[in-house]
């Protein structure tokens, strides 16, 4: 479904990602984990189309198209969703409408009637659930004086309204408590199918007792520097991150 | 008639006035707006309060002709295409200015209507020409100087008006001629009123439309005031509206600015009396070269009263922006509220704003704050929007609406509301 092969990118001038290899089948979850700086949001950013970033050398291909010509709205329509690490907050535009108008787009990309207001309340109030999200919050301004665990669970639920093919979310779990980050997890477990797939971009380990993956790959100084299976990840957790920059600057020597 | 051009707009409106018919009435407070007229003239390039709309140079280059323009063909159902749709409300019209009484619908209960020059007595008596002070602003001098009739309206004791109060102004000159209307409205006691004034051009030839209103609110009577400016791209207007208001009175505004050449709107709120509320709010969209400025004055007189502004402008284009809020705070007026915002959104690098908070604060025991902005659209919101699978355009529009709304929702008129609603959806391209 999604194959990154050899991905530079850089910010300003400055690279960033320095050769990532990823291949992403349907019905997979990877964790890519790594320490501070490493460029773990930076891959997810570069996957969604952010325009500060970018791309200077390879190929990333999703459904067999090439990702890196899309626009981030065709990006989202083709079936990619980026949950963001800082949610933007939007004074005046309500999730309800804001979501509207998103859910109507990416269904007219897809050859779907448009969703009336009926249809989408009766959607939204099933995908409401999922997150355990409360209508009144969906009525106000988007992300507007929630709370960090609402705005979380808000990207949750749009994820879950907009059905991508391709979830990527960006340290979700950062800064969220047990219970949130329960709530988000299980929201995210019920939205998995065999068709699509995730990629959960986290610093801790302790999203993925609740999020398992299939596989766990460290990223470090922008490249891909190990992989392996849900073990890799308690594994960091154990040992930290040094014995990963020991490994890496033991290859280089 | 028609007066030569060869001398500057000042010489031309005396010009106008010394060939004009002589008025009967009001003559104590025209001839001193004639001498003042005549001293002061009309703002030069330099003159503080206009130095970034400079009317006086717009005039002379777009007016050919300075005596008032007479009345323009007009039908019922030109009148009614106007209408707010599906608002129910009394309707005065004025053509060029004037007051239409036989396009005019009204319900008679609901309020005393007359032509100022039948009651100029009892009007002078009520305070017309002491709300808008000729001292304060040369166009109300020359609006003094020039109207030929006005329309006075009486809002009785008690009396709180279902309906909405709409004034429909349409404006056209053939010659790029003047256009004076003067309205004063006395609102009694314990009164409630709605009064929306649309500005309308009748095609796309330039006109000087130069308003003047006053109105009074007496003890504990409310006042919503919209004002929505859709005018062609020639049109020049200066308008004082100046409202005093006296205790545990409300005052609710929104001028809403859609299109128009050069505009100048001077609203000024005398807060006479304890205990007194005033809210402004405004919204300005302008594209091409449109040219609106908005110079708000607040005058808290009394110990607790409060004043609420807020003004939001989208600038494309050529365009330019120019707001201007003064806040008085008087000795007197201690434990004053009063808060300014201005927000504005450039699109283009050619739009120029110039946007100055002005306040004075005579009392040591009060809340004042002020701010101003403007920025570019956030892009970080923008790419939120368009991570969702919102086109880049749409979300753009999405923006600007969304940011325009926070002025829609306070016009507590549904009707009205909507119909602004759906004039700047239109406008930014995205409908909801």
């Amino acid at each position: 479904m999604l194959s990154i092969k050899n991905l530079h990118a850089s910010v300003e001038g400055t690279p960033i990602l320095k050769g990532i290899n990823l291949e992403v089948n349907p019905g997979e979850v990877h964790a890519i984990m790594g320490p501070n700086g490493s460029g773990k949001s930076t891959l997810a950013s570069v996957l969604a189309g952010r325009e500060e970033y970018e791309v200077t050398e390879g190929a990333v291909s999703f459904k067999g198209i090439d990702l890196l010509e899309l626009s981030p709205e065709e990006r989202a329509r083709e079936g990619v969703f980026l949950a963001f690490q800082y949610p933007v907050e939007i004074p005046g535009v309500s999730t309800t409408n804001f979501l509207r108008t998103a859910v109507n787009q990416v269904r007219e990309h897809r050859g779907l009637e448009a969703l009336d207001a009926v249809k989408f309340l009766s959607l939204m109030k099933e995908k409401m659930k999922l997150v355990e999200i409360d209508q009144k919050l969906l009525s106000r301004s988007l992300n507007e004086g929630f709370s960090g665990g609402e705005k979380k669970r808000n990207e949750i639920f749009q994820l879950a309204m907009l059905e991508p093919t391709l979830s990527i979310l960006d340290e979700t779990d950062s800064g969220l408590d047990i219970d949130a980050l329960r709530i988000v997890a299980n929201g995210v477990n019920q939205l998995k199918t065999a068709n699509n797939a995730t990629i959960v971009v986290t610093h801790y380990q302790r999203l993925l007792d609740y999020i398992v993956p299939d596989y766990v790959h460290v990223i470090f100084n922008g490249r891909i520097v190990k992989s392996g299976s849900k073990d890799l990840a308690l594994e960091l957790e154990e040992k930290g991150y040094d014995w990963i920059k020991e490994e890496v600057a033991g290859t280089v020597l | 008639m028609t007066i030569s051009t060869k001398n500057s707009p000042k010489e031309a409106f005396l010009e106008a006035i010394a060939n004009g018919l002589t008025p009967v009435k009001f003559t104590g407070i025209k001839d001193r707006a004639i001498s003042l007229l005549k001293e002061e003239g009309l703002p030069s390039n330099k003159a503080e309060e206009y130095k970034y709309t400079q009317i006086t140079k717009k005039l002379e280059g777009a007016i050919s002709n300075f005596s008032e323009a007479a009345p323009a063909q007009l039908t019922a159902e030109r009148v009614a295409n106007e209408q707010i749709p599906g608002m129910d409300a009394d309707v005065i019209v004025f053509n060029n200015g004037r007051f239409a009484p036989e396009l005019s619908q009204w319900d008679q209960e609901d309020f005393r209507i007359a032509p100022l020059s039948l009651v100029a007595e009892e009007a002078e008596a009520k305070g017309f020409g002491k709300i808008a002070k000729l001292e304060k602003d040369p166009f109300t001098v020359l609006n003094t100087t020039m109207f030929q009739d006005g329309v006075f309206i009486e809002i009785p004791d008690g009396k709180v008006l279902k309906k909405p109060l709409v004034l429909l102004s349409f404006n056209q000159s053939v010659v790029g001629q003047t256009i004076f209307p003067r309205v004063f409205i006395n609102v009694g006691k314990n009164a409630e009123i709605t009064l929306i004034e649309k500005i309308i051009s009748l095609d796309d030839e330039a006109y000087f439309l130069n308003d003047v209103t006053e109105i009074t609110v007496a003890e504990n009577s409310h006042l919503y005031y919209y004002k929505v400016q859709d005018q062609n791209r020639q049109a020049i207007e200066v308008s004082n509206f100046e409202t005093d208001i006296h205790r545990s009175g409300t005052f609710t505004s929104a001028v809403i600015s859609l299109q128009g050449g050069m505009i100048r709107n001077n609203l000024s709120l005398n807060l006479l009396d304890s205990n007194c509320e005033g809210n402004m709010y405004g919204l300005y969209l302008l594209n091409g070269k449109t040219h609106v400025d908005n110079h708000t004055n607040v005058d808290h007189i009394k110990p607790h009263s409060e004043s609420n502004e807020l003004y939001k402008g989208i600038l494309a284009d050529q365009s330019r922006g120019v707001f201007n809020g003064k806040i008085f705070v008087r000795q007197e007026a201690q434990k004053t509220n009063a808060y300014q915002q201005n927000s504005n959104i450039l699109l283009s690098e050619d739009a120029i704003l110039n946007t100055k908070p002005q306040l004075e604060i005579w009392a040591d025991d009060v809340k004042c704050s002020h701010g101003c902005t403007a920025g570019q659209l956030d892009e970080e919101a923008l790419f939120y929007l368009q991570a969702r699978g919102i086109g880049k355009e749409k979300a753009k529009g999405l923006l600007l609406y969304a940011f325009a709304g926070q002025v829609l929702e306070h016009i507590k008129n549904d009707e009205l509301r909507d119909y602004c609603t759906q004039q700047v959806a239109e406008r930014l391209g995205s409908e909801f």
